[in-house]
């Protein structure tokens, strides 16, 4: 299930790197490419998904082009479970 | 006398085979760049101007990223006597739009003739250029002669006098876009030389780290012209790639010995707070002499986080340093000395916020803790003043002005910004200070100004922006920074006004983040969406920063 994923990185987002947890972030909605997630939250973000899932994304992976929105996020996730 | 082109021909001579540069990439061998290899490579971009018909004194715009390219095209314009301006490369986080204002706003002050790019990156630059600019050559990076001699008599730049100007420093956004700082090859060679006093530094010992950007004065000065000038190795690293992987600094110090790396307050709070265990291995930080704290106000607790951080991988308490610094002043104003760990001053908080003064504090009243930045370079002078410039005794908080024979010929093309910054031969920093037992603390700021991450933002840049998002009222927006202490550094805060209703203005803020984030790349922490009149305003109709600061303060 997609939402088992991005459900908790939704949350996380909106709680410690966008400091309003109350936002409802949309599944296809840009985040990098937006600067809605600044480029010192990106490893927040990376360390968090690597805590939780098991799964380790790239330093070099840290970019639009590997993934932008919650969707394309927990499509990177599931393929490397 | 002496020039930048003159040390380099004779770094040329002397030492060839001496490593410059390591140049570090993400998913790529690092490239090590000797002073021949230097020269080579600035050469056939000195060749290439020349060949172009640029002049002696004109500005060329670089327009490049962390690479080969962007270290041969600036020593080239150099050799070349052409004045070379670093501007930051496109990034995806940019609205393009805003970038080509952005350009176009430095080219109408600056008046470049000349800019250099990648081929793929032509489009965009032609699209910024209105009709009647003075941009005649855009050189791109495939375009460059192949030469292999190099005759240093027919480079131009060898005739340069010690007066002429050698560089010009922007800061970023529009505002700081349009006021280039102009530097001579004497001011920096006085900086250079107090400067590398004062940090003892050894052209057979000392290797610099770093991830600055070459277009921050803390970056382009220390850890780029006086490396290369001095003799040093680098070892540099892109800040896109750093901030995507920090540990890299520290594997970096220790593969190559590295001795000195200069940083802004947050990069040891995040270095501190997201370096993993793991990319550590036998990294061993021993040889880090020096890791000076500069560019925003220095906090000694950031220096405890990365200290019980890192002291199990070597490193030293005493690395920790901090200097107060300034494009103006071509670099460093005040460092701490290197041989005793930056002093603490313990003060009274109720006389400092209540009459500014920094009076020692008492054992059973509230205190604050004031990191020093040090004690003036050798060739620096600096006196602390009041509203009508007279000097003001030790411990008394008054405006910071500083002297030197390291100033700024000039904001270039700006004479306007040039007269009002100095005044009788001081300038006048906009920065709020005290001076005790000859150690300069920084304790705020006049101007208006926010420093993120090192970074210098223009609040008036990111409240133009706010008022352009459908349903804020004109002119009514403040923007400021607030320090937190988590990240070390201060968060953007954006306040507007609307007639909308509460369910409106939550999508309003969302709007504004958004809007200025696009057209900034700067984060946006905090948005405020108000009734209209909560915006504090002077007599006068112009916006009051901090009052609206304190007005947020007290509602949070």
């Amino acid at each position: 299930m997609t939402t088992d994923i991005t459900t908790p990185i939704a949350k996380f987002i909106a709680e410690k790197i966008l400091k309003q947890p109350n936002k409802e972030i949309k599944h296809d909605e840009a985040l990098i490419s937006s600067g809605l997630i600044d480029s010192f939250s990106l490893m927040d973000l990376a360390l968090f998904v690597e805590d939780t899932f098991g799964v380790k994304i790239e330093d070099t992976e840290l970019n639009a082009d590997t993934f932008d929105s919650l969707n394309q996020l927990a499509g990177l996730i599931q393929s490397r479970k | 006398m002496t020039t930048l082109p003159q040390l380099l021909q004779n770094a040329y001579q002397t030492v060839p085979d001496k490593t410059s540069i390591i140049l570090q990439f993400a998913s790529q061998e690092d490239k090590t760049i000797t002073y021949r290899d230097l020269i080579h490579g600035a050469n056939r971009y000195a060749q290439t101007y020349a060949k172009q018909g640029i002049k002696k004194g004109e500005v060329v715009i670089l327009i490049l990223q962390h690479g080969e390219d962007l270290v041969y095209s600036f020593w080239g314009a150099i050799l070349h006597g052409a004045i070379p301006s670093i501007m930051p490369f496109l990034t995806e986080k940019l609205a393009p739009e805003k970038y080509r204002a952005d350009l176009s706003s430095l080219i109408s002050i600056t008046k470049p003739t000349t800019i250099v790019t990648y081929p793929e990156f032509e489009k965009e630059i032609r699209d910024a250029l209105v009709e009647g600019n003075s941009v005649k050559n855009i050189i791109l990076t495939n375009q460059i002669v192949s030469v292999s001699d190099i005759n240093f008599v027919s480079l131009q730049g060898m005739n340069s006098s010690e007066e002429d100007i050698v560089v010009l420093q922007h800061s970023s956004g529009t505002t700081g876009l349009q006021k280039g700082v102009a530097l001579s090859h004497r001011a920096i060679l006085n900086q250079l030389n107090a400067y590398s006093k004062t940090i003892n530094l050894d052209k057979q010992k000392d290797v610099i780290v770093s991830w600055l950007p070459l277009y921050h004065d803390m970056g382009f000065i220390a850890c780029f012209i006086m490396p290369v000038i001095l003799q040093i190795p680098l070892v540099l690293m892109s800040p896109f790639d750093w901030v995507r992987a920090p540990y890299k600094l520290l594997q970096s110090v220790s593969q190559y010995q590295g001795t000195l790396s200069w940083l802004p307050n947050f990069a040891f709070n995040f270095c501190a707070q997201k370096i993993r265990e793991r990319n550590l291995e036998n990294v061993n930080l021993s040889t880090w002499r020096a890791i000076i704290n500069c560019s925003e106000p220095v906090h000694v607790e950031s220096h405890n986080l990365f200290f019980e951080k890192f002291s199990s991988y070597g490193l030293n308490y005493s690395a920790m340093q901090t200097c107060y610094a300034m494009a103006e002043n071509v670099f460093a104003v005040t460092q701490s000395p290197l041989d005793k760990t930056p002093v603490i001053d313990e003060i009274d908080r109720e006389t400092f916020m209540t009459q500014r003064l920094a009076l020692k504090g008492k054992p059973d009243s509230a205190i604050l803790k004031m990191t020093s930045s040090g004690k003036p370079l050798p060739n620096v002078k600096i006196k602390v003043v009041d509203e009508s410039f007279n000097e003001v005794d030790e411990r008394v908080v008054g405006e910071i002005a500083v002297q030197s024979d390291c100033m700024l010929t000039e904001y270039f093309n700006r004479p306007d910004a040039t007269e009002s910054a100095i005044k009788n031969d001081w300038y006048l920093t906009g920065d709020y200070g005290y001076l005790a037992d000859g150690e300069l603390y920084v304790s705020g700021r006049k101007k208006d100004l926010i420093i993120v991450g090192g970074k210098n933002v223009y609040p008036q840049d990111l409240e133009s922006l706010a008022g352009e998002v459908a349903g804020v009222r004109k002119g009514r927006c403040v923007a400021f920074g607030m320090y937190d202490q988590e990240s070390g550094t201060e968060e953007v805060v954006i306040i507007a006004e609307s007639e909308s209703g509460e369910s409106d203005k939550e999508l309003i803020a969302d709007a504004i983040r958004k809007h200025v984030t696009k057209n900034s790349a700067v984060a946006v922490r905090h948005v405020k969406v108000v009734d209209e009149t909560w915006i504090l305003k002077t007599s006068s109709g112009k916006t009051a920063r901090s009052a609206n600061k304190e007005k947020f303060l007290k509602e949070l």
